[in-house]
């Protein structure tokens, strides 16, 4: 873990998601990188030209992946459940998957793969455990809708909601690693919960872990 | 217009008096290889682009043919201001060995003076046909291509430059290709072959002297080549069940002549086809293709085929196209993957078939042309700038 500013707003570079910023920000230049779902590329091209990375994608809609290419950034037009295992062990030094672990067929196998192929995992997620969605559960009912899980149970893609702490105890039972965790708000900013996992659990609207193979 | 009979084109070639070893063992005594360039070589001679074409391909990608007379067989990939800028990259383009336009092959004579090679060609495989392109860039003094593309059969020849070549290509782009030719393919091809030797003008491979060309068999085997290269959505929103012009109603039942548009379109497809083209060497190259089986060079381990490889690779498949269907494109990529080369995928859509690659099909123009791009500034090419 490394000691940071508690709830700094960290402006970014124009088109860069403030959450990406800060993974940018954990990866150390000259590393290989694999983003998977990679969107746009917008981590790639910061890690590529910022960083001298060599970092490639992986992304599943094909506009996004002719947009990416077309800026000159190599990605695989694929997905994580899939095209993990086509990797060799310890391809890269970091593997990313940010916002997208809960939208996976098989969390746990992707994140096998992740820590097979790579040294280092960097996950972000969207925490079910905040208290918004405990709430809106707990008063109607019915299954929660905030900003960040914005589609109705029959359609949202996010089929594996997990909280922080859930996320706690699968790295336990996998034997991960935690190196560096923090929750963050809807717009990607620290939040300053990183004390007590509890906490971020109850107020953390976001998840940003980096796992490590021990 | 009058189409000129083949023969009295001379095109552009170089000539190497050291010959050809081939896959079978066969020495070629003397190689010709008729090409094609656009576009000026720095002076570092780092920015050479070499164009492979598809089977019914030819040098002529970027000019009008001076056969057919049509528009260069590339013109939305290849050309001043297009992906593959001929203001910024020499771009070469070569008749494969065992071609009909010029190149050794079938209808070429043994030596000079003598008679064609016809059947008796040896048979080629998709590596002799980059080796006798190799020898071409050697003589240009090119020691590094900077990009190879090719779609279909010229897929397969990227594929073989970056494995036979690995240090001589930057940047290696196979377009709806594949590591080998399944088996459908291959029947497909044979159907192709059968239609051409049962024409009694085949004579056995021997009808160059006879002046009778076995034309009814290769514009059958085109006819079937073609609705491969096609697809059902493509030839259904083109064609339909449409009429020809003049038929009143279908009742009008006919067994021949063509009484639905797809057929005249097909027939026209043959007919013109075989003014271009000669069967023996649409034999000798379909042969080729088939044979054409990557791993197998490699004990059957594509990776192996790669392995250490700096060359960056881009893919691209379509959707609808059923003869190298995606899964294949995508096979390959992930070998690349597994021999950790930096490599570039991506399955566009489009409802054109296999010959998407040859049309209008703007997000194939703006991911190659942004692949090359990016691959100019790693290659540190100048006057490439974005």
């Amino acid at each position: 873990m490394t000691g940071e500013q508690h709830g700094e707003v960290r402006y970014v570079a124009k088109n860069m998601r403030l959450d990406l910023r800060l993974i940018a920000e954990m990866i150390a230049p000259g590393s290989r990188v694999l983003d998977i779902g990679c969107g746009d590329g917008a981590l790639i091209d910061e890690l590529t030209k910022v960083r001298g990375c060599d970092a490639r994608g992986i992304e599943i809609d094909m506009a996004e992946v002719a947009q990416t290419i077309s800026r000159g950034l190599p990605v695989m037009h694929g997905d994580a459940d899939t095209d993990l295992s086509h990797y060799p062990d310890r391809a890269f030094d970091y593997v990313v998957l940010s916002r997208t672990l809960q939208a996976v067929e098989q969390p746990r196998a992707v994140l096998r793969q992740m820590l097979r192929i790579s040294e280092r995992a960097i996950v972000s997620f969207p925490n079910f455990g905040h208290w918004q969605l405990r709430w809106q559960l707990l008063t109607k009912g019915r299954m929660p809708m905030t900003s960040v899980w914005g589609k109705a149970w029959y359609e949202t893609p996010n089929i594996h909601p997990c909280t922080i702490s859930d996320f706690f105890a699968l790295c336990e039972v996998e034997g991960y690693e935690v190196e560096r965790w923090m929750a963050i708000d809807d717009a990607g900013r620290k939040s300053p919960w990183r004390r007590f996992s509890t906490l971020a659990n109850l107020f953390g609207e976001q998840a940003l872990f980096q796992l490590r193979r021990v | 217009m009058d189409q000129p009979e083949q023969g009295p084109i001379a095109h552009q070639s170089a000539v190497f008096t050291d010959g050809l070893t081939l896959d079978c063992g066969q020495h070629l005594p003397l190689l010709t290889v008729a090409y094609r360039t656009y576009g000026a070589l720095n002076a570092a001679r780092s920015n050479a682009v070499l164009i492979c074409h598809a089977l019914t391909g030819d040098q002529y990608v970027g000019e009008i043919h001076p056969l057919t007379g049509k528009g260069p067989w590339w013109d939305q990939v290849v050309g001043p201001g297009l992906p593959v800028d001929t203001e910024r990259y020499f771009v070469i383009c070569a008749n494969v060995l065992g071609g009909c336009m010029g190149s050794t092959g079938p209808l070429e004579p043994r030596a000079p003076g003598e008679e064609p090679w016809g059947t008796d060609f040896p048979p080629i495989t998709i590596r002799d046909m980059v080796r006798a392109q190799k020898k071409l860039i050697d003589s240009f003094g090119i020691s590094r291509l900077f990009a190879v593309i090719g779609g279909s059969m010229g897929g397969m020849q990227v594929l073989e430059w970056a494995a036979t070549y690995p240090e001589h290509v930057f940047a290696a782009v196979p377009i709806a290709a594949a590591s080998y030719h399944s088996a459908q393919n291959i029947a497909f091809h044979e159907v192709g072959r059968q239609a051409i030797i049962s024409d009694p003008h085949f004579a056995g491979g021997k009808y160059y002297a006879t002046g009778e060309k076995p034309e009814r068999g290769l514009a059958v085997a085109r006819m079937v080549a073609h609705i491969t290269y096609l697809s059902e959505e493509a030839l259904s929103r083109k064609f339909g069940r449409k009429l020809q012009g003049s038929q009143p109603t279908p009742h009008a039942l006919a067994l021949f002549g063509d009484m639905f548009e797809v057929e005249s379109y097909l027939q026209h497809q043959g007919s013109t086809f075989v003014r271009r083209f000669d069967a023996n060497s649409y034999l000798a190259i379909t042969r080729a293709m088939d044979n054409f089986d990557l791993a197998s060079e490699h004990d059957g381990d594509l990776p192996r085929a790669f392995r250490g490889t700096r060359t960056r690779f881009l893919f691209v498949s379509f959707s609808s196209d059923w003869l190298f269907p995606t899964r294949e494109s995508r096979a390959m990529a992930r070998a690349l993957n597994r021999a950790a080369a930096n490599v570039s995928f991506v399955e566009i859509e489009s409802d054109k078939g296999h010959d998407a690659f040859l049309l209008d099909e703007p997000d194939l123009r703006r991911v190659l042309g942004g692949f090359l791009q990016g691959c100019a500034l790693h290659a540190g090419l100048e006057n490439v700038a974005a």
